[in-house]
């Protein structure tokens, strides 16, 4: 998810909000809203976000996490025994020709992909081992691998039991699988799980999805273009997004389908150039990976720490177990469920094994936090509450920094890349947002339209204005969504059980077979007469 | 059974109407010649795309489906059977040059047919078009309709 913790949030964009502040005449006004939502939902913020009695441990990231190594064991570490089978079926080893056309296993998994991988990868990451430390990277891995799980889970339900329509058109997610799945097992309350679910995805979506992007572009071009108005900003950005999705041009969203995808391996190329550069310290950073995750290298809260940052970090970053990837990956074209919780489980890996660790190597190994060249512990800036940095640089400009060292034209790329990524997102959430609209309110013109009007609106407010109450309270949305999905999912994992152990049985016994490479090939043809 | 069976290439272009005219001539100077018609909607199931891309595309490809039997492959077959040849279509999403080979493969055809495209963009300069394509891995003999 390219978003993270409010609290860090409020840090990253103290700069940006003040100066947003101060270019909006309107501030009263903005002082106005976030008084009334401090005041309403304050209290609801501060249980989402509430830590664990005597920790810095938020107990959702607890929630998250502990979820992830329930699937886990529950279907004996699928994310390890079924990698290899994973691969295989984004490769399309196991499509059948005669789909030829329709949705393949590697499409409806770069389109959820290009919804969570972005900003989160590349600031959160930053903020996590700039406070957690080089060992936060070792707990993030465990956990992004742990999330594996929850993802093979929700989205094998979200394509069981997603809607076909008789015009063809698909729509899948969890409000779906909460209500058939629910009176399929014989239990109650299905349809109350979808609403709260639905209610959850659609506040979300208007905040961690859309607002809070809004806010993080606006801070990455008007540091490097200078500061100006954020309404400017949200303007041009909601009016682009409303040509894409009020008016359909759908030329903008191609190209940034294509640009997105082409910088996030440009990124990981990026980073394995500098490590390669590196070469001779390489052991060293996983050497302080290694040492850091189990004593703290001198990180406030030592072992415990790092730990936190580097749970919390995973668990916000791959949004396994919030249930957006359910929507996402529902429109595949599959006879077997499965396949799609099988490739839909690569997603954190590349997400947070990958994406996430180059980051974190990268900032390890250019040597950006401070160490003691003595001792060899970081060095705490307590009054900052994290590793001392060069300039005290947090965030995304201590990714930046560390790119920079090895390349200088980084930084204004980077910049273009927060603010494509910002985009990209929102796209994926103005559609996660319909669904859940249309669920809720039915499918139609008008109903679509208001959702989609009240979003561009949205951009331009959370650009514009400093409403850090707002965006808590839209990030403590997408929290409460991975509470009710996961409940839901402790209740439907027989019914995955169930689809896993078949399909592996056939798989076994050779009645499911490759179409690549075997004498099945077809051409994928239908008779014209 | 037919004797010979060809596979021929179609698409909506200039080529392709050459290349009917001259299955025409060749298959109509033979006996007992089976052709196959193949009209390929470029794809590839490697592409980025929207959700709500994805949301259409089961409906999307039956339109294109659809559409290329109506404009393209119908009014052929039915010249081609005029012609007094027996000729069945086939619609396909995929890479043109895998797929008429394959084509060909399975339906032990002795030759491919298809016409030759004058305009080219960049990729198809470096990697080459798809009668290139088809020349460098076809199972069978093919022939390009200038």
């Amino acid at each position: 998810m390219r978003h993270f913790a409010p609290a860090l949030a409020a840090s990253l964009l103290l700069p940006t909000l003040a100066r947003a502040q101060d270019a909006a005449e309107g501030g009263g006004l903005d002082e106005m809203i976030n008084t009334i939502f401090a005041d309403y939902t304050g209290w609801y913020v501060a249980i989402i976000f509430a830590n664990l009695p005597g920790t810095n441990f938020s107990w959702i990231a607890l929630w998250l996490v502990v979820g992830a190594v329930v699937f886990s064991v529950y279907f004996g570490f699928i994310q390890f025994k079924g990698f290899l089978h994973s691969i295989r079926l984004v490769k399309g080893d196991y499509s059948d020709p005669n789909d030829a056309g329709e949705v393949s296993h590697f499409q409806a998994l770069a389109t959820a992909l290009s919804g969570t991988v972005g900003l989160g990868n590349i600031a959160g990451v930053a903020v996590a081992v700039g406070i957690g430390g080089p060992g936060a990277t070792f707990w993030m891995v465990i956990a992004g691998l742990f999330g594996m799980a929850t993802k093979f889970t929700e989205c094998t339900l979200g394509v069981k039991y997603r809607n076909e329509y008789p015009d063809g058109n698909v729509s899948g997610g969890p409000m779906y699988y909460m209500v058939k799945g629910f009176k399929e097992r014989g239990l109650p309350g299905g349809k109350v799980f979808a609403v709260i679910f639905c209610i959850f995805t659609i506040l979300g979506a208007l905040g961690g999805g859309n607002m809070f992007q809004a806010n993080q572009a606006h801070a990455q071009l008007s540091g490097v273009l200078g500061g100006y108005p954020g309404w400017i900003t949200g303007v041009i950005l909601a009016a682009v997004v409303f040509i894409v999705i009020v008016g359909g041009l759908k030329s903008i969203a191609r190209v940034t389908e294509k640009v997105v995808p082409f910088m996030g391996i440009f990124y990981v190329l990026v980073s394995i150039v500098i490590l390669l550069r590196n070469y001779d310290e390489i052991f060293w950073a996983f050497g302080q990976i290694f040492e850091g995750a189990f004593t703290g290298l001198g990180v406030a809260g030592g072992f415990t720490g790092a730990l936190i940052q580097g749970f919390r970090r995973a668990a916000f970053s791959n949004e396994a177990g919030i249930g957006s990837a359910a929507i996402a990956h529902s429109a595949v074209r599959t006879k077997e469920p499965v396949t799609e919780g099988y490739v839909a489980l690569l997603e954190p890996f590349i997400d947070t094994v990958v994406i996430c660790t180059m980051t974190a190597l990268v900032i390890v190994i250019t040597g950006v936090l401070q160490q003691d060249p003595e001792t060899g512990l970081y060095i705490w800036n307590a009054e900052a509450g994290r590793i001392a940095t060069e300039g005290g640089v947090q965030g995304v400009e201590l990714t930046s920094q560390a790119y920079a060292q090895a390349f200088s034209w980084f930084p204004p790329l980077l910049a273009i890349s927060v603010v494509l990524f910002a985009f990209s997102t929102m796209l994926s959430w103005s559609y996660y947002g319909l669904k859940a609209t249309t669920y809720l309110f039915g499918e139609g013109k008008v109903q679509e339209l208001t959702f989609k009007i009240v979003f561009c609106l949205f951009i331009i407010v959370g650009a514009a204005a400093s409403l850090g109450p707002v965006i808590d309270f839209s990030d403590a949305m997408l929290f409460s969504m991975a509470i009710v999905n996961i409940i839901a999912l402790y209740f439907l994992m027989p019914i995955v059980r169930g689809e896993l152990d078949s399909y592996v049985r056939r798989l076994r016994s050779g009645e499911i077979t490759k179409y690549k490479g075997g004498d099945k090939v077809q051409p994928g043809v239908t008779p014209s007469e | 059974m037919a004797s010979t069976h060809i596979v021929v290439g179609l698409d909506g272009s200039d080529a392709a109407r050459r290349v009917i005219e001259f299955v025409k001539k060749e298959a109509g100077s033979m006996t007992d010649c089976q052709v196959t018609a193949c009209f390929v909607i470029e794809w590839s199931p490697f592409t980025f795309q929207s959700a709500e891309v994805n949301e259409a595309r089961h409906k999307r490809r039956e339109e294109e489906i659809d559409v290329a039997r109506d404009k393209v492959l119908d009014p052929a077959i039915e010249e081609l059977r005029e012609a007094g040849l027996s000729v069945e279509g086939h619609v396909a999403h995929g890479d043109a040059a895998d797929i008429l080979d394959r084509l060909a493969v399975e339906k032990g055809a002795t030759q491919i047919i298809i016409g030759r495209l004058g305009q080219r963009n960049l990729a198809e300069r470096i990697f080459g078009g798809v009668s290139g394509r088809l020349v460098a891995q076809s199972s069978v003999p093919v022939t390009i309709v200038p």
